[in-house]
């Protein structure tokens, strides 16, 4: 009883090809350590762990980039597609690594190395629109942890001889904590580990210790358990006449949505993802997970109004991918479901319906312009207006931690900041303008005459970087009808960077 | 009793959308004389013209009550500004740029779906782009503004006669000189006209923002020193 069959493809410095910098000297940090670092860094000595400073001091001329898990994700979206291709069933293990079990597809395409090789073809083929990216590396063993050590190497185990395979690797494989105490018991190899008696590990390490053993040994992480199958929740319906319009949809979907939410509240649960699927008249079938959140989105309008934004988004998708004819039919499949706890209502009887319908509206919206279309600001530090503020799409909890900001709220100094009041107005590309004789022309309008000034504030920033560096000075300057800009000096070009109105 | 006194106070605090269900959202009292009902009306529409930060003003207290803002169409808004205002960044979404035309996705309909959820909408109208809000965009989201109880701030022009009109005719800046100070505070004249209720119009002068830091009224000693500058 080994582990199930597993393809795992690993896209190697993946955080690096999805921000578009495997190409050059460049790392992704994550809490000020090294996450991920792109080929050529390698050879400069930047390794994962390294401070940013070490890293810097290795690889002077280094990029760095914050890590952002979401854009990674959603830039894996297209290979996640192409791996799809394959088998239907493919699980996203983090981006830049996906897995999917090859008992069907290997027989089909005829044999593990053919599918390996298909499958690495398919996504080097995605991979080639990101420039300069890494081949992928597949890979195949008994259980997703030897399918993922084979991807590192590019292997195919032979079905049976992933205990084998693993023998070889160190025990630090397995996870920090463990593996310390094994290496201090003299056991450094997955090898040494799986020839202990499986009771005594588990006596000795507890189930911990347990799973080691287990994946060492190469099986599967839990024992098969007897247990009785979900009833199947997954609501279907068939549209005859096919729909056309979005509302005729729309009302099927609120039934569906309907009967889902009974049903799984008889079994006392709640569906955390579900599959939205759809069947179209030229034979295309399209589906998409949504994740429904604990506040207010697991509620059956909730979902009856997430499945008519997808289909209004498949609706409105540009012509080429656009399916041509009606709605054939609309299913919804729970694929995550956990016991449903109720929902605490406020304790002072607060509106909570308020944030609720916040976090509807917004999610509507970015449905349809992307999810960076909305956005939420968070403080920073910076010298200039537009460097106070962080935009962060809405929703993204990664990075909307306030940077540059102490705990208190207060701001660090920032030598050369403009003091406030800020300017209500940040032009998002600065404005050219001439100053001349103490008259300033804005864009080309008509000279108006300077009433007052004050500044300079003098910028020297990034001067250890010939690309980046910028010396310039600031001004506040008001003009005789009562206008305040604050404007940028470089050399003797002149530029409107905010205007306070 | 002693227990009781800060529990009230503590239950007034933790309940912010007490006002959720009357028909006025609270601004800033320097503001007040601006509107005719002292405060923002919900299912009303009211115009900025002049002043972006006029219109995070008007924003500030209902935001920092509690209620949800949004702005839309406004890719250059400064969200120090706002923030320094008094205006919740963390519940003030922004969708900077809407897509083109009036169709799902467009302007209009952002807004639209904006209402629905949010009491405060502060939408920049999109003349400047060139195509300006149309006629019928305008009614629509009028009657959209009334039947939802939210409130649509609109910098810029609007094809419907709003309920508030608010515009800033002057401008003096204080704290700056001939290459010393730095800008502290801004005295501005805001004239408000509009409908009904509003219809008479109205002149205040006002600290926008007060050197020290948020909106004030202009105190009488002041204001005498105030109208000569604004005379010349």
């Amino acid at each position: 009883m080994s582990g199930v069959r597993t393809l795992v493809v690993w896209c190697p410095d993946w955080p690096l090809v999805a921000a578009g910098l495997c190409d050059r000297p460049s790392a992704v940090l994550g809490a000020g350590r090294v996450v991920a670092c792109s080929a050529p860094a390698r050879v400069e000595g930047v390794a994962r762990g390294l401070r940013r400073r070490q890293a810097e001091a290795s690889c002077p001329g280094l990029a760095v980039v914050d890590h952002d898990p979401a854009a990674d994700a959603r830039a894996f979206e297209p290979v996640v597609a192409a791996v799809e291709v394959f088998t239907p069933g493919v699980e996203i293990v983090r981006p830049g690594v996906c897995a999917l079990a090859t008992r069907g597809p290997s027989r089909y395409f005829g044999g593990d190395g053919a599918l390996a090789a298909r499958v690495a073809a398919a996504v080097d083929g995605v991979l080639a629109r990101f420039g300069d990216a890494p081949a992928c590396r597949v890979g195949l063993a008994d259980g997703p942890f030897a399918a993922e050590r084979a991807a590192r190497q590019g292997l195919v185990v032979p079905a049976g001889a992933s205990a084998a395979f693993l023998a070889g690797f160190p025990v630090s494989t397995l996870g920090a904590e463990l593996a310390d105490l094994l290496v201090r018991l003299g056991i450094r190899t997955l090898g040494q580990l799986a020839e202990l008696p499986a009771p005594a590990v588990l006596a000795r390490f507890g189930p911990q210790g347990a799973t080691a053993h287990r994946l060492a040994r190469g099986l599967d992480e839990r024992p098969l358990a007897a247990r009785i199958p979900p009833p199947e929740l997954a609501e279907t319906a068939e549209l005859d006449p096919p729909a056309e319009r979005l509302e005729t949809a729309a009302f099927v979907a609120k039934g569906l949505a309907d009967r889902l939410h009974d049903h799984l509240a008889e079994e006392g649960l709640t569906a955390t993802l579900v599959l939205v699927e759809a069947e179209w008249e030229d034979g295309r079938r399209l589906g998409r997970r949504w994740r429904l959140d604990g506040n207010g989105g697991r509620t059956a309008a909730a979902l009856a109004e997430r499945v008519r934004w997808q289909v209004d988004g498949w609706l409105s998708a540009p012509l080429a991918d656009r399916p041509s004819g009606g709605l054939t039919l609309l299913r919804l499949v729970p694929e995550e479901v956990r016991s449903d706890d109720g929902r605490q209502l406020g304790f002072w009887g607060g509106d909570r319906g308020a944030a609720e319908r916040v976090a509807r509206a917004l999610a509507r919206v970015q449905g349809m312009l992307g999810p960076d279309a909305v956005v939420t600001a968070v403080p920073d530090g910076g010298r200039s207006p537009a460097e106070q503020v962080r935009l962060v799409p809405w929703g993204e909890t990664v990075g909307s931690a306030a940077r540059g900001v102490r705990a208190d709220g207060s701001a660090p100094p920032w030598p050369g900041r403009i003091p406030p009041p800020a300017p209500a107005t940040v032009h998002p590309v600065p404005v050219p303008a001439e100053v001349a004789d103490a008259r300033l022309s804005v864009a080309g309008s008509p000279w108006s005459p300077v009433a007052a000034w004050a500044g300079p504030w003098p910028v020297d920033e990034r001067w250890w970087d010939h690309t980046a560096h910028r010396r310039r000075a600031r001004w506040q300057v008001v003009t005789a009808d009562g206008v305040a800009h604050l404007l940028s000096q470089q050399g003797d070009r002149w530029e409107v960077e905010a205007t306070y109105d | 009793m002693a227990v009781a006194a800060p529990l009230s106070e503590l239950v007034e605090r933790a309940q912010p959308l007490a006002m959720a269900g009357e028909r006025l959202l609270p601004v800033l009292p320097p503001l007040a004389p601006l509107l005719p009902a002292g405060g923002l009306r919900r299912g009303s529409v009211v115009t900025v013209s002049g002043s972006t930060s006029l219109a995070l003003a008007l924003l500030a207290a209902a935001s920092a009550q509690g209620s949800w803002c949004a702005a839309v169409g406004l890719p250059a808004l400064g969200l120090a500004a706002a923030a320094e205002m008094g205006v919740a960044l963390d519940r003030f979404p922004l969708v900077a740029s809407p897509g083109p035309g009036s169709g799902p996705g467009g302007w209009a309909w952002v807004v639209a779906a904006l209402l629905d959820a949010f009491d405060v909408v502060l939408a920049g109208s999109p003349s400047r782009a060139g195509s300006g809000v149309r006629a019928a965009d305008a009614r629509r989201l009028t009657a959209r503004v009334r039947e939802r109880g939210s409130v649509l701030v609109v910098a810029g022009a609007w094809a419907e006669p709003a309920e508030v009109r608010l515009s800033q005719v002057s401008s003096t800046w204080e704290g700056v000189g001939q290459g010393h100070g730095r800008l502290r505070g801004r005295r501005v004249v805001v004239v408000a006209g509009g409908r009904g209720a509003a219809a008479r119009e109205r002149r205040v002068p006002l600290w926008l923002p007060h050197p020290d830091g948020g909106v004030r009224e202009v105190v009488d000693g002041e204001r005498r020193a105030h109208a000569r500058r604004v005379v010349s």
